[in-house]
């Protein structure tokens, strides 16, 4: 059986090959996507006392599969003196750089899709391109309301982006690598060995930076509905307003992905190192602890759009400008001289 | 044609078309973005290359932080496009000359008399486990480690300077101090008082 697949396998031109190994890629992100939606509704139901949709379906749980198909049926508005061009493809490079990002994310030893040397940089290039959707989208509306949200999130973006890059730096320098499986691979041994021990406030400012970066609560003042309706994306209607829909939750698993992958040792196992545990969980594919750690941030991102009330514009600027650069500045020369002093368990 | 010449060509010709349309194109805000276009696909040029480090700091930087501010100023700037054409038939004699000039000067400076392979020797192929950024490393801090702390220096200098220049304290600037206001308790802001109830004097 193996063996004929594999044949098969080999048959088919390498062209369609790479899009097979996309698609192998593409099609359980956005699954997880829809279900994101299911689930941020169900948690923050449950946080404010109510059920949450559990009318489609056996306990809602078709209710993302009505909802994509209301939005795919629904007719795209394009407002009168916009930029049609610019209008329609605001939604796709919104998503696009979302989606290439994954190409470089190790979802085990060998579950690559590719294993890049400069994949660190890939994943900062990639995610910094994601601004431009929500930019074009609010130029190209003519429309006040998606343009002062398009304002308020480039200038956010951008001044994220800054602490996001040093706390990779940070992992750049603990791990001696840019390449994520061997980032990984560095971490090994157990859960003490993780970087986010010895790069504890780089693993915060990294996380927060990523909720900010992907524009969610509280630092949603580029959607603000209290303030500006509905922000960069208040023009938009049915499939073109699902894109950008897509682009938020698939940026917010790329960040929790990366976060379990840079600070909480990706595919290892928790149990490593411990004498009796490790031997009983051996049998647990590396994926499965990497999606459990993941499942794990994205339930802090629901948790933190429950919790918080939205930034002020000012506070946002001066968290990231004079709080997480200064930290991840002064953290970068402790990480460099523990690598210089060799310091164990991390860097002996 | 290999699979590496298609993507070349494809690529130069985006890159190339790109860039005519950055300088023709009427309205600012398209041309950036083509400007956009044109980094990104010299980028991928780069990587063709074997220089990926390059190639995606192009990205990272140019394409992820630069072109976002340059954007952002252009998309709030009121530009009145006729007000800019207006000289347009007047100064395009002195245009055309000084185009030529640079044309002329590129075919000579990149031309094959001083840029051909008999003096520039074709780059060697390297194997897939080579990696350019590890190269790049190693010899900008060894080689050529001064130049580098220099230019680094300046452009720490000049970024001082540009807060520097911005920054101006005015008497009647208001500022938020967060230190004060995470400190503040109850007691400073509001005064419970009791007071008796009392009785409508009949």
């Amino acid at each position: 059986m193996l063996e004929m697949l594999q044949t098969v396998w080999s048959g088919i031109p390498e062209i369609l090959q790479i899009v097979l190994k996309i698609v192998v890629i593409v099609v359980p992100i956005m699954l997880s996507v829809a279900y994101l939606t299911l689930a941020e509704r169900k948690v923050i139901g449950y946080i404010q006392v109510r059920i949450g949709p559990n009318r489609v379906g056996p306990l809602g749980l078709l209710q993302p599969i009505a909802d994509g198909l209301k939005l795919v049926l629904k007719e795209i508005i394009i407002p009168t003196n916009s930029n049609r061009f610019l209008f329609l493809l605001g939604p796709i490079v919104a998503l696009a750089p979302v989606l290439a990002a994954w190409a470089v994310i190790p979802f085990d030893d060998t579950l690559v899709l590719a294993n890049v040397d400069a994949g660190l940089l890939y994943i900062l290039a990639m995610t910094s391109l994601g601004v431009y959707g929500i930019i074009i989208a609010g130029w190209a509306s003519n429309s006040k309301y998606a343009f002062l949200g398009a304002l308020r999130s480039a200038a956010q973006v951008v001044s994220y982006e800054i602490a996001m890059g040093f706390a990779l730096v940070g992992v750049l320098i603990a791990a001696g690598s840019l390449n994520l499986r061997e980032i990984v691979l560095a971490q090994q041994g157990s859960v003490i060995h993780w970087f986010w021990l010895p790069l504890l406030p780089l693993f915060l400012v990294y996380f927060i930076s990523g909720v900010a970066e992907t524009n969610r609560a509280p630092f949603d003042v580029a959607e603000g509905e209290s303030e500006i309706v509905a922000g960069f994306h208040v023009e938009y209607s049915g499939i073109a307003f699902a894109l950008f829909f897509l682009a938020e939750y698939a940026a917010m698993i790329l960040v929790s992905v990366l976060t379990s992958v840079m600070f909480l040792g990706g595919w290892l196992s928790p149990f490593e190192g411990i004498p009796i545990l490790a031997d009983a969980f051996t049998w647990v594919p590396g994926i499965v602890w990497l999606l459990g750690k993941t499942a794990v941030f994205l339930f802090m991102f629901l948790w933190f759009r429950a919790t918080f009330p939205r930034y002020r514009y000012d506070q946002i600027m001066r968290l990231g400008w004079k709080i997480f650069i200064p930290i991840t500045i002064v953290w970068l020369l402790v990480v460099g001289a523990a690598v210089l002093a060799e310091i164990g368990p991390w860097f002996d | 044609m290999s699979m590496e010449q298609i993507v070349f060509y494809a690529f130069a010709a985006i890159l190339v078309a790109a860039s005519v349309a950055v300088i023709t194109v009427r309205n600012p805000v398209h041309a950036v973005l083509f400007l956009v276009l044109t980094f990104f696909t010299s980028a991928a040029v780069w990587m063709l290359l074997e220089a990926e480090f390059l190639a995606i700091t192009l990205v990272l930087v140019y394409v992820g932080a630069v072109m976002v501010l340059f954007l952002f100023v252009v998309m709030m700037l009121d530009i009145n496009i006729t007000v800019l054409r207006e000289g347009f038939i007047r100064y395009l004699p002195v245009g055309i000359i000084v185009a030529l000039v640079v044309v002329a000067e590129m075919a000579i400076a990149v031309g094959p008399k001083y840029f051909g392979l008999e003096h520039f020797a074709e780059p060697a192929r390297h194997m897939a486990d080579y990696s350019n950024t590890k190269e790049l490393g190693r010899i900008l801090y060894t080689v050529y480690v001064y130049p580098f702390e220099i230019a680094a220096a300046i452009l720490l200098v000049a970024i001082v300077a540009a807060i520097a220049l911005t920054l101006r304290r005015r008497p009647q600037t208001k500022y938020q101090n967060a230190g004060w206001q995470v400190a503040t308790r109850r007691n400073d802001r509001v005064r419970i008082v009791k007071m008796e109830t009392e009785k409508k004097e009949s």
